[in-house]
């Protein structure tokens, strides 16, 4: 017993470092620059794929060949970083953190087809590391010596990385940095070249790990996302910004897998997110993090004022509306099915919209109540035999209960470690449906969740999704311009004077959650029926990520925003993926173009065009302007 | 008359720093409290105790005749104390108006509705408060473009909108033309007397102080040295160390 506890706990050490060095990048990245950097995990994968094609260039067997190339690997990837931060990265600082988010996201959708491009499908294996090919045998069991070599990387990494900071002026520049947010400003035209430099630094740091696990697994298409999840959390758990924090957490998280493999096989990576959420509630800034100074809200435009539909915007409303209504007799068959999803989409928009513009609340996890709504529906039809409009009914409830759990923790928290919370209670969602195969059917789905017979011709399901997501849609907009609504943004523009006029902003934002929660949930469940079966990776990240990108698309800042975006991103989703096999690039493309060119959203920037139309018609009242406080 | 506050020996440390030392006051219906002192005297540390803000280390507050110590913000807010801020703290993207609107909701028992314009509800009482501090013609613009100045008497609308008793203000007048200021506080006392609001006001500018308050506390280093009306103060020894630079620790004016 006491070996396998050993062996257990140099494994979890030895996949600790891999974790720590791109977690370490991560954070301080966001410490300098406060971009919360998506496409971090695919730095690590780009450095993995690096690796094994240089050293099979250089010579697999040879010390200098294997190594030269894991640390060229490294160096290349650092480079691209500085590329991707001159050329993109740059221009987007002054913009809002999410927009930030979503353009690191489509270079992740980029990197993904690049390396598909370059690499192929298929999981290239990589050689041994020369010198360490054999096995220890320590406390009666074998070891592999390339484990060991690892779990010596972490803690020296740690140590030159705390001589780096501690002991170069460089160092010093990047602690003060993430300290003092106002001493950024204060470096003048330093600040560049250490924007730039530490951004190519962890991205370099990434790609190291990536490189380095070369020898123990497999490189393929799907590491950029799985590292990017555990990334968060470590970076989430260690607090962001801290190294020594996350190597604590690498640590931590390291050991909880290897553990949770022996004792909980079916749980460890609920086990993973669970460790996260109840550190979270402890310390909600993670192990080492401090309480960030300064209002989330730091940059980005003022919030406009939230205006309800003028008369025209009603017509438009109304239109399109119509054209839904009549489009089955004009447009061909196949149409209805892109119809019935878009109303569908645009439903999980609108719910994801609700509280992430008037809540404030980003979350990145919002597929887990669309899959739970699904969920829902597939378990009511499979194991309750509910027939269609009883399970449409339930589903909702899964999502909300989830909601009523999730969103209790996740409203005490604010900003980017809200939106981490979410994709963590995300990824248990998905986990429970992944892992809990014989009630779930694990990877295999739920088949058989089809429609009553009356429901099931294409015409009738469209018109039923249709006025369901219009019904809840007009719901969530209702409630927008209600009290309640009016509540949920004074939370979000002031909390100190919120509740210095009596609102209690946590169970305002608890509320809104758990309704945003059951309205995703809404749009899971006519999903599910729409697609007949239901499968885990509807509450993946990527669908989570889908629904921040028409969100955002569509701007944040109105209500009709997500509605537009989730069009536009269907729209331009599907007709990518039939023109060519690269879709992902030229999305990923075409969001870091969008959001560099349109940092507001679509209907954002339109509406900012019409307001400025709108001041220079009539003078601008003339107000005195405020004398500098003394 | 019982006093509408009272608050008694209150306490707080911050490490090792006594930012609010055994301060006990009071203050009456209808009057104006001045609490003056240099910058880190400790008045928004004493402020943040009585609205609840901060828990106390030690010290009663007492409201209305009911201890209000350890209660929250919001239930402060509830028993009839208004507040504004040092830095203006209003909801960026509402208008003028909804500002108001939303306390007058809030104050109505309605935050929890889910249907019906908040926009349609409250317009008169709002409109009633902003004539009064003279924001009425700005009522449609966003607080988020509006001069400081405004947003401070935008402030001062949400923080009486609930009818209170008891009126706090940190700094109302920091960031204004002199003498805006002056017209500030002179609202604000004849808003006050009218409605029978007891003040507790911080402020720097001492014309402003001794025009318009009824009483003066001093403190300094978070400890009471001097109480009384404008002329008591004005001729005090110890005040006149703080305040000429005698004291060489404090860094006000
Ligand atoms: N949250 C806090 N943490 C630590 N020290 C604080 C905090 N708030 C105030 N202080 C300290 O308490 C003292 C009083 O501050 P404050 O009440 O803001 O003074 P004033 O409002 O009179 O300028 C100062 O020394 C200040 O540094
Ligand atoms: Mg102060």
């Amino acid at each position: 017993m006491i070996d396998l506890i050993f062996a257990q706990t140099l494994n979890g050490l030895a996949s600790a470092s891999s974790l720590f060095l791109v977690a370490c990048g991560l954070s301080i990245i966001f410490g300098v620059t406060r971009i919360v950097n998506f496409a971090h995990g695919s730095f690590y994968m780009l450095g993995a794929y690096l690796a094994f094609t240089l050293v099979s260039r250089f010579g697999p067997a040879d010390a200098l060949g294997f190594w030269g190339g894991v640390l060229l690997a490294a160096v290349i990837v650092a480079a691209l970083g500085a590329l991707v931060e001159i050329v993109i990265l740059r221009r987007i600082y002054q913009a809002p953190e999410l927009f930030q988010l979503l353009a690191t996201f489509g270079l992740v959708l980029m990197v993904q087809d690049i390396a598909l491009g370059i690499w192929g499908p298929e999981d290239k294996l990589g050689p041994r590391a020369p010198g360490f090919k054999s096995f220890v045998v320590l406390m009666g069991s074998r070891f592999p010596s390339y484990e060991l070599f690892l779990i010596v990387v972490g803690p020296i990494m740690l140590g030159l990385l705390w001589f780096l900071f501690q002991k170069t002026r460089w160092g010093t520049l990047v602690r003060a940095a993430t300290q003092d947010r106002e001493m950024v400003g204060a470096l003048g035209v330093n600040q560049r070249l250490l924007f730039t430099s530490v951004f190519a630094f962890g991205a370099g740091l990434a790609a190291l790990g990536g490189a380095l696990q070369l020898p123990r697994e497999a490189v393929n298409l799907h590491m950029d996302l799985s590292m990017i999840s555990e990334a968060f959390v470590v970076v989430v758990v260690g607090g962001l910004g801290s190294v020594t924090g996350a190597y604590l957490a690498a640590v931590l998280i390291g050991i909880i897998h290897a553990f949770g493999i022996l004792i909980f096989p079916k749980i460890t990576l609920v086990l993973v997110f669970l460790v996260m959420a109840v550190v979270l509630v402890i310390k909600p800034y993670g192990l080492m993090g401090k309480r960030p100074v300064g209002s989330a809200h730091a940059h980005g435009p003022v919030e406009p004022l939230l205006l309800p539909a003028s008369h025209n915007v009603k017509l438009i409303g109304l239109a399109a509306l119509a054209v839904l209504l009549l489009a089955p007799f004009v447009v061909a068959d196949h149409w209805l099915l892109t119809l019935t999803e878009l109303s569908i989409f645009a439903l999980f928009a609108a719910s994801l919209h609700f509280m992430m513009g008037p809540g404030g609340m980003a979350s990145f996890g919002h597929a887990a109540y669309f899959g739970l709504g699904a969920y829902g529906a597939a378990l009511a039809v499979k194991w309750l035999g509910m027939p269609m409009v009883p399970a449409l009914a339930f589903a909702p409830f899964l999502a909300g209960i989830a909601g009523v759990i999730f969103g209790w923790f996740c409203v005490r928290l604010s900003g980017v470690y809200l939106a981490m919370l979410t994709l963590a209670f995300a990824q248990i969602a998905w986990a429970t449906a992944f892992q809990w195969v014989d009630v779930t059917g694990g990877d295999n789905g739920i088949l058989g969740v089809w429609p009553a017979a009356w429901a099931a011709p294409k015409l009738v399901y469209y018109y039923l999704a249709l006025a369901v997501c219009v019904v809840a849609i007009l719901a969530l907009r209702i409630i927008v311009f209600a009290p309640f609504g009016y509540a949920l943004r004074a939370g979000r523009d002031s909390p100190l004077r919120s509740e210095a006029i009596g609102l209690p902003v946590m169970r305002i934002q608890w509320i809104a959650f758990i309704i945003a929660a059951v309205a995703a949930g809404i749009a899971g469940a006519l999903f599910a029926f729409f697609k007949g079966s239901v499968f885990p990776t509807y509450m993946a990240i990527p669908r989570s990520v889908d629904g921040l990108l028409m969100v955002l698309l569509g701007g944040v800042q109105t209500v009709s925003g997500p509605i537009v975006g989730a069009f536009a991103f269907m729209g331009l989703q599907e007709q990518l993926m039939k023109a060519t096999m690269y879709w992902r690039f030229v999305m990923g493309a075409s969001i870091v173009l969008l959001v560099i060119l349109f940092p507001r959203g679509l209907v954002g920037t339109a509406l900012a065009f019409a307001e400025r139309r709108r001041e220079a018609e009539p003078a601008a009242p003339v107000t005195a302007t405020p004398e500098p406080a003394r | 008359m019982s006093p509408v506050l009272e608050v008694r020996n209150l306490g707080k440390s911050f490490g090792g720093v006594r930012a609010v030392d055994d301060v006990s006051f009071s203050v009456e219906a209808g009057k104006l409290l001045a609490l003056i002192g240099p910058n880190g005297a400790g008045k928004t540390t004493c402020f943040n105790m009585l609205n609840g803000q901060l828990p106390s280390d030690r010290g009663e507050v007492i409201f209305d005749g009911r201890k209000i110590t350890g209660l929250k913000p919001r239930e402060v807010w509830r028993l009839g104390v208004g507040r504004t801020f040092q830095i203006t703290a209003t909801f960026a993207s509402m208008s003028v108006r909804e500002n108001v609107q939303m306390a007058l909701i809030s104050h109505a028992g309605e935050t929890w509705t889910l249907f019906g314009r908040a926009k349609d509800r409250h317009v008169a009482e709002a409109d009633a408060l902003l004539k009064q501090v003279g924001m009425l013609d700005q009522a449609e613009r966003a607080c988020g473009v509006l001069a400081y100045g405004d947003l401070k008497r935008v402030e001062l609308a949400v923080a009486i909108a609930n009818k209170p008793k008891l009126l706090l203000m940190d700094e109302p007048t920091a960031g204004m033309a002199p003498r805006e200021r002056i017209a500030l506080m002179a609202l604000t006392a004849e808003i006050a007397r009218e409605r029978g609001i007891a003040v507790l006001f911080t402020e720097h500018d001492m014309d402003v102080v001794f025009a318009h308050s009824d009483a003066i506390l001093v403190l300094d280093r978070g400890k009471l040295i001097a109480k009384g009306r404008a002329e008591e103060v004005r001729n005090d020894p110890a005040v006149r160390a703080v305040y000429l630079g005698s004291g060489a620790t404090s860094g006000g004016h």
